[in-house]
């Protein structure tokens, strides 16, 4: 009997940042100018501690203008993805929700593109309009994975399949919705189809929307986190957690409402990028165990290792021209779902 | 009322649990009529003591389990569990005071018994809590109650029914409770390990000196284990005493729709068989 201790959860985490660091390292060598990796690992902690007026001059602007904040794009989408899938397996009890299979993302994308349209007629401060979008994609987030519950609700229970079928109807009702949007748009504004259908992480974003995306991240992560324990018993049935002592409804109400803000945050700056919150989860799983107290912050690590990686894949295989971020993921992550089904259906 | 309220101080200090007229009524929508409704219940238990519940199917037997464990909201009278309003407990006390074992939900992730029994320390943590080497010394002593202490290691779904019906005790005494609740422990197992198991909770009943409820069909294991039974029908409380007292052959004979033959052993307690059915 060796239960898991807070050293334990560090010491995995300090593990799980090395190699998001060699990740980030490697994906910040890869693209149209040639790096050497000595130099970048040492520019990058230069960067983390505060002096990046240290760096070389002849690519230092590459590195801190263009990939340092894709990559750090990508890192706070990838684990704010991750912990939303993470989250939502444990709320509806199937392995399989994410945010994206759940359509999700989708409507989170229709509340953004909304937020887009609507942001220009009402004259916003600069630092509210900033947020505007993600509070649509918020907003998207919450309606859509509170219209999949309410669908997949059989006899007052959560069925697997229903539920995940609801997802799957709500989704391509999002993406037509998504389709009409920026057809009736001019491209301007909205950005498009690909971008909110596929997920893209190559538009950069403005640096409040940055630090937006940061805060958020780490609020929704805190306060998920506090639920871990809790989570771990829902697993086991939200009968079983009550009379363990668990406040279901609070912690329903908590995790479903950060999840949403997680994944609306995260569609609002890259589109509907699919499968993160599927395979990461799944893998860290079967790393580190099924308990919530670490399992959280490995999505959260893996999610931003994952989409580093498939980031500088969709940047790199097809170069000189780009493919989105979410037709790697969806590459990876479409074979793995149908696999988890049939094994699940077994 | 007065009188009453002199009865309940004078015998808390024996009494664990006492359900006082307790009544419910559930209906699927608020705008229609009950479809199910409980009549008032009572009776008491004490300390070392083994209450069993019993009745054909849909008579209530579960609705009072779950009036208990405070999961529903009485429609009139109250339960009191060393006084206090288990309804009205917050969840964290409720879990600290009353434990529940029932046919367990299939798990979705495959965990180790250890770590399921050590669900049972959660009521005492507080938000993201690791746990501590008491509550590691608490699931492990819990185990050893229950004779369960070499199936540690294994995943609970690699584990025999009556296996597992031990462990999911032993998280129950993890609790530290004042007061088991049982569904149907017994439901899947084999003759043999429904003895077992009944054996052991009666021992340790007896030792740690908890208030036992148990919903069961299961009438001649009652009979042998319980010190107080309680029967329903449709929603009443027929009859609440010792199985002696209340497997009465044409009150079962009646309540069960079958008919039966009760005696009495040498131990003092009835027996109950089926006869033939005469068509």
């Amino acid at each position: 009997m060796q239960p898991l201790t807070l050293g334990k959860v560090a010491v995995r985490c300090g593990i799980l940042a090395v190699i998001l660091f060699v990740v980030v390292v490697i994906a910040l060598k890869f693209g149209a100018v040639p790096v050497s990796l000595y130099g970048l690992g040492k520019d990058l902690i230069r960067v983390l501690i505060g002096r990046s007026s240290q760096i070389s001059s002849e690519y230092g602007m590459i590195i801190r203008e263009i990939r340092l904040p894709r990559i750090a794009l990508g890192i706070f989408v990838g684990a704010s993805l991750s912990v939303a899938g993470t989250s939502f397996q444990a709320l509806l009890r199937n392995p399989l929700a994410d945010p994206y299979v759940l359509g999700v993302s989708y409507g989170a994308a229709v509340g953004s593109i909304l937020a887009l349209v609507i942001e220009p007629h009402v004259a916003l401060r600069p630092e509210i309009a900033a947020v505007f979008t993600p509070i649509g994609g918020f907003i998207g987030a919450t309606f859509t994975i509170a219209t999949v519950y309410l669908l997949g609700r059989y006899h007052g229970d959560i069925d697997s399949k229903t539920l995940l079928l609801s997802g799957v109807i709500v989704g391509s009702f999002f993406s037509a919705m998504i389709l009409l949007l920026i057809t009736m748009l001019p491209s301007s504004s909205t950005r498009g189809v690909v971008y909110w259908l596929m997920g893209d992480l190559s538009t950069p974003i403005p640096p409040i929307l940055g630090w937006v995306l940061r805060v958020g991240f780490f609020a929704g992560f805190a306060l998920i986190y506090l639920t871990a324990s809790d989570l771990n018993l829902l697993l086991a049935g939200e009968k079983e957690a009550m009379h363990l002592g668990v406040d279901v409804k609070k912690v329903r109400l908590v995790v479903y409402l950060s999840a949403s803000l997680l994944t609306g945050l995260a569609v609002s700056v890259s589109g509907s990028i699919g499968y993160v919150g599927l395979i990461v989860p799944h893998l860290m799983r079967m790393i580190f165990g099924t308990d919530y107290r670490m399992l959280l912050p490995a999505a959260a690590f893996g999610g931003a290792i994952a989409v580093v990686i498939a980031d500088t894949m969709a940047r790199t295989i097809a170069a000189p021209s780009e493919l989105g971020v979410g037709a790697v993921t969806a590459m990876a992550g479409a074979p793995l779902f149908i696999y988890l089904l049939r094994r699940r259906l077994a | 009322m007065e009188r009453g309220a002199q009865d309940g101080s004078r015998m808390s200090s024996e009494v664990r649990l006492s359900v006082e007229q307790v009544s419910y009524a559930y209906s699927p929508n608020p705008s229609q009529a009950p479809i199910f409704t409980l009549e008032a219940t009572s009776f008491q238990v004490k300390p070392g003591e083994i209450v069993a519940v019993l009745g054909p199917n849909a008579s209530g037997k579960s609705t009072v389990l779950k009036l208990i464990a405070g999961a529903l909201e009485p429609l009139s009278g109250r339960i009191l569990l060393n006084g206090m309003e288990t309804y009205l407990m917050g969840p964290r006390l409720r879990a600290q005071n009353i434990a529940m074992v029932q046919q367990e939900s299939q798990l979705l992730f495959p965990a180790k018994v250890w770590e399921f029994v050590l669900q049972g320390r959660h009521p005492y943590g507080k938000s993201l809590r690791f746990e501590t080497e008491d509550d590691v010394a608490i699931a492990k002593k819990a185990l050893g109650d229950v004779g369960a202490h070499h199936l540690m290691d294994r995943l609970m779904d690699q584990i025999s029914g009556g296996e597992k019906q031990r462990v999911i005790l032993a998280r129950a005494l993890a609790q530290q409770p004042m007061m088991l609740l049982l569904d149907e422990p017994t439901l899947h197992l084999d003759i043999g390990a429904q003895v077992d198991f009944l054996h052991t909770l009666k021992k340790l009943t007896l030792k740690q000196k908890y208030a036992v409820v148990i919903v069961t069909h299961e009438l001649n294991l009652a009979a042998e284990y319980a010190d107080q039974v309680a029967l329903m029908q449709k929603g009443k409380c027929l009859r609440v005493g010792t199985p002696a007292n209340v497997y009465q052959r044409d009150l079962l004979e009646q309540v069960f729709q079958t008919q039966l033959m009760v005696e009495q052993r040498v131990n003092g307690r009835p027996r109950v068989s089926v006869l033939e059915k005469v068509e």
